[in-house]
């Protein structure tokens, strides 16, 4: 399960929500980090999580991608040498060549993910029965999913286009790979959106399979509410004008994400979901569980 | 406040995660200057469709455009196309229409120009060079790209000359196996090696991909050396612009950093969309004002909203801490999104005071 969405949206949090989700549904399940954010330990609370996996719930394991040592990894299994494959990871020449090659960076990344659900897998270790990517904002993601075709039809013979085939294959396969896109209920996270689902349908004929409305305010105040709310300007003390104008702006800023909300469920054709807006700026494990509830019950 | 960050500058560049706000900064500060007399370009990447409109941005190609804001002085603005930058670059520096044509029809090219590692982020720096070396403009402002990391473009003209300097690249762009010969035994075991690994084909659909780049590289050197003098003068200005969310902040903090690291000439930090609130009050105060039902509704609202100021001072408070002196502006979360020249209009006040 790719996730993906413009920059800010949370599409870590959805990502580690629905870990959890599919982790208490007994499901093996990895959420893997692509942007080096290492983002994910800290939801849990936990220190530091490197490139090997590690167990953040019970079910839900983490992993950092990093493309050298996903690089590494690759070089090792594709020369069967251990010492041939530091030999060349270590050459300058190598080094520059990957560093500058358009695209290397994005084909190993994405290379370890497919790796990690595969019931074989290259590195050893028990399969997992979902993998999810936390994938970087919309156009890297995309650069990210284009990566293997583009070596698949730009190798065309080799080791490279039959690894990067299959990969590719594999991500287009609508019964192995899903897509979700993050989205605010704002202008222009749901113009990416909107955006997202024509460029993966154009480019890689690929489906958005379930988009998620996040950061959603609650319809706290009905219309009397608000005509009496409005009634009140200037009364009460310096606080109580403060909470009334504050929860009037609430209620417009409620009405505004509805309009966005209306729109994105017109524009794009994958369902749409919602989760609230949380008043609480550093999201914990208990945020996240009250996330994936709300998630188990749309889905 | 930055019309003094600004003073006697030629150039702002607006850096900062994605989401936090940079393109609406950016356009802001572009018509803030342009109303107080400036001839300002601004130079975005991806705007909103109702922001683009208002700055006449709607079908642009990659040229700047005049707009209409009704200031004392002009706002011109355009939308950064790397694609075409990157193809006029290619035309710019090619020796001749042999090199410019194979550049431009090679297949790894095309498949990938769009991909290629930082060019949005340097072909960003390149238009800001063009339009400086230009002159036609007295302050030119900069939206950065959306990079994972804030920091990605500043490494981007870098890394190119970096590659472009590098021995490698000289034996890849030499024909046959004399470069190797060359560059001696240890270089050639690693050329082997690497055929196998990923193929003879795209190692040779590389090379002649780098070769007939090779032409050109003197060129691009020395662009990629005036990109970063350009960077680094005095005329230039860095502004970070942040959420107050910690994550945005933490990597603000390792950006300011690396830019006083650099050496790079830093103006200060633009917090944006920071929730404010006013002072506590009771249940009960509020059940009095608006009966039961509808008070406890506004508690609750109202305590939420709090929260958030609260945290949002916080994690400024965590920035002002680590930035030293750094002058730092907040800008209000406003209750509707910023997407048209109104919009710019009402951040004009809290930006420049």
């Amino acid at each position: 399960m790719v996730v993906t969405g413009k920059g800010g949206v949370g599409k870590t949090t959805v990502a580690a929500a629905l870990g959890l989700l599919a982790a208490r549904q007994g499901r093996r399940t990895v959420v893997c980090e692509v942007a080096q954010q290492e983002r994910l330990a800290g939801l849990f609370g936990a220190r530091d999580v490197g490139h090997g996996e590690v167990e953040l719930a019970p079910g839900l394991f983490s992993v950092s991608v990093q493309p050298e040592q996903a690089m590494h990894e690759w070089l090792r299994h594709q020369l069967k040498s251990g010492a041939l494959a530091g030999l060349l990871g270590h050459s300058r020449l190598f080094g520059y060549l990957t560093a500058a090659a358009p695209g290397v960076t994005e084909l190993v990344t994405v290379g370890k993910v497919w790796d990690l659900a595969q019931v074989e897998r290259r590195t050893g270790g028990s399969p997992f029965d979902l993998v999810i990517m936390d994938a970087p904002a919309t156009g890297h993601a995309l650069a990210l999913l284009r990566a293997p075709r583009t070596y698949a039809s730009v190798a065309r013979v080799g080791p490279i286009a039959r690894q990067a085939g299959s990969i590719d294959a594999f991500l287009r396969d609508s019964s192995a790979t899903g897509v979700l896109s993050v989205a605010l209920p704002e202008e222009m996270p749901v113009n990416e959106t909107v955006d997202l689902e024509r460029r993966l349908a154009g480019d890689l004929e690929l489906e958005v399979d379930q988009v998620v409305a996040n950061g959603v305010l609650p319809a706290r105040f009905t219309a009397p509410d608000v005509r009496r709310l409005r009634s009140l300007d200037g009364q009460g003390t310096e606080a109580a004008q403060a909470a009334v104008t504050s929860a009037l702006v609430e209620h417009r800023r409620a009405a505004r994400q509805q309009e966005q909300l209306e729109r994105l469920r017109a524009e794009v054709r994958a369902p749409v979901t919602t989760l609230p807006y949380l008043f609480e700026p550093e999201p914990r494990r208990r945020e996240l569980e009250l996330l994936s509830d709300r998630l188990e019950e749309a889905l | 406040m930055i019309e003094d960050w600004l003073e006697r500058k030629q150039i702002c560049i607006c850096a900062g995660s994605g989401g936090v706000g940079k393109t609406t900064a950016s356009a802001a500060i572009a018509l803030g200057m342009a109303a107080r007399g400036k001839k300002v370009a601004v130079l975005t990447i991806d705007p909103a469709k109702r922001l683009a409109n208002a700055l006449g941005l709607r079908e642009l190609g990659n040229e700047e455009r005049r707009v209409d804001a009704g200031v004392d002085g002009e706002l011109w603005a355009m939308m950064l196309d790397a694609k075409r930058t990157f193809d006029e670059l290619i035309e710019w520096h090619a020796p001749d229409e042999r090199t410019r044509d194979a550049v431009l029809s090679n297949r790894i090219y095309q498949e990938l120009s769009n991909a290629l590692a930082g060019s949005q982020e340097y072909m960003a720096m390149e238009k800001l060079y063009e339009l400086s070396q230009e002159g036609r403009y007295d302050l030119l402002v900069l939206d950065t790209p959306p990079t994972r990391n804030a920091l990605d473009f500043l490494d981007a003209p870098r890394k190119l000359s970096e590659f472009i300097d590098s021995r490698s690249l000289q034996l890849l762009m030499a024909p046959g196996r004399l470069g190797l010969k060359v560059l001696g035994r240890g270089t050639n075991v690693a050329f082997s090696v690497m055929k196998r690994a990923t193929g003879v084909d795209l190692l040779q659909d590389l090379g002649e991909f780098f070769r007939s780049f090779g032409d050109m590289t003197e060129g691009f050197r020395e662009r990629a050396g005036r990109v970063n003098e350009l960077l680094g003068a005095r005329s230039s200005a860095f502004v970070l612009v942040t959420s107050p969310r910690r994550e945005a902040i933490d990597e603000g903090i390792y950006f300011h950093r690396r830019l006083k690291d650099s050496g790079l000439p830093f103006a200060g930090v633009i917090a944006n969309r920071v929730q404010q609130a006013g002072g506590a009050t009771t249940r009960a105060t509020l059940a009095n004002l608006c009966g039961e039902e509808l008070g406890t509704k506004v508690y609750d609202s109202y305590e939420g909203t709090r929260r958030l100021a609260e945290r949002d001072q916080a994690n400024l408070d965590l920035l002002r801490r680590r930035l030293g002196r750094t002058p730092l502006i907040e800008v209000p979360h406003l209750p509707d999104d910023v997407h048209d020249l109104a919009g710019l209009r009402l951040m004009d006040e809290f930006l420049f005071g």
